[in-house]
């Protein structure tokens, strides 16, 4: 579990270190461990690699207990929340893409929300609703396939 | 563990659920960016006294009064720019400033009043 543990935070670093276009927005490799890991030793260990990659990517980018780390364990939460649902979605419907999917889009959503609530009250997020969640799917499903070419190659 | 471990995922890399979730994306995201897609472009918002007072587009030209604890201030939106056209306050600050630009912001204190364009203008970045 910290080889897992580890391998997610090392892709929340590198992660960091990509410079991209638009604030908010990042591929989230992290979340294929997530996954990963679901699919091979259940939800249970998923929460714990996912709790620690939330905690410990924070304290060596650090953002412990900025509003930043707040924003990732409110991600990592409401997607853990949401696979342990959907892992028990029937298999020959629903593969990584769809959970991988379905997590991005509760990640996004969480944030969004504590961002409302909390962070920015006086600013109408709505205008960037579509945008984040377009943003959610294309990663969600880059993810996905990542993470079912890993889990079918061996 | 305690989890039923799933036998290895089928060859599909794309079941048909995840197509219905993928598909239910593209529409929710059509939706939301169709259903405001006016929206978007150029945003004034109005405050006074710190609390949000009125949001306007930039699109149709018109005069907002403003009641602040002074009196009335004028808004005003023409050619999708905005100014305070006229103000209470005793030297006029906010008013000589003119339009404002995109992402900035003009204040009359005396008043109150804040506006501000937020025509894509980012106030924080941060990572």
């Amino acid at each position: 579990m910290a080889g897992l543990a580890a391998a997610a935070i090392g892709l929340t670093l590198a992660e960091a270190a990509i410079p991209l276009p638009i604030p908010g927005v990042k591929p989230g490799l992290a979340n294929i461990v997530t996954l990963l890991v679901l699919y091979r030793y259940g939800w249970r260990m998923a929460a714990w690699v996912a709790g620690l990659r939330v905690v410990a990517g924070a304290l060596a980018l650090g953002q412990f207990l900025t509003p930043a780390f707040v924003l990732s364990l409110s991600g990592g939460l409401a997607s853990l929340l949401v696979l342990a649902w959907a892992i028990h979605l029937p298999q020959r419907w629903f593969g990584p893409v769809g959970l991988s999917v379905l997590a991005a889009g509760a990640h996004i959503v969480a944030q969004l929300l504590v961002v409302d609530l909390w962070l920015l009250p006086d600013i109408r997020l709505t205008a960037v609703l579509p945008l984040f969640l377009g943003a959610a799917l294309v990663t969600g499903l880059a993810n996905g396939l990542i993470s079912h070419h890993l889990l079918t190659r061996r | 563990m305690s989890e039923p471990s799933p036998a290895s995922p089928s060859r599909l890399p794309l079941r048909p659920g995840d197509w219905i979730v993928l598909l239910c994306g593209c529409a929710m995201v059509a939706m939301l960016a169709w259903h405001q897609a006016d929206s978007l472009e150029g945003r004034v918002i109005i405050r006074v006294d710190g609390r949000v007072y009125q949001e306007a587009g930039l699109r149709l030209n018109r005069i907002i009064e403003v009641p602040g604890p002074l009196g009335v201030s004028h808004v005003e939106i023409h050619g999708g720019r905005v100014r305070i056209a006229d103000d209470p306050g005793p030297r006029q600050r906010c008013v000589r400033q003119g339009w404002i630009p995109p992402g900035g912001q003009a204040i009359c204190l005396p008043n109150r009043i804040s506006v501000e364009n937020a025509a894509a203008g980012y106030d924080t970045l941060s990572y």
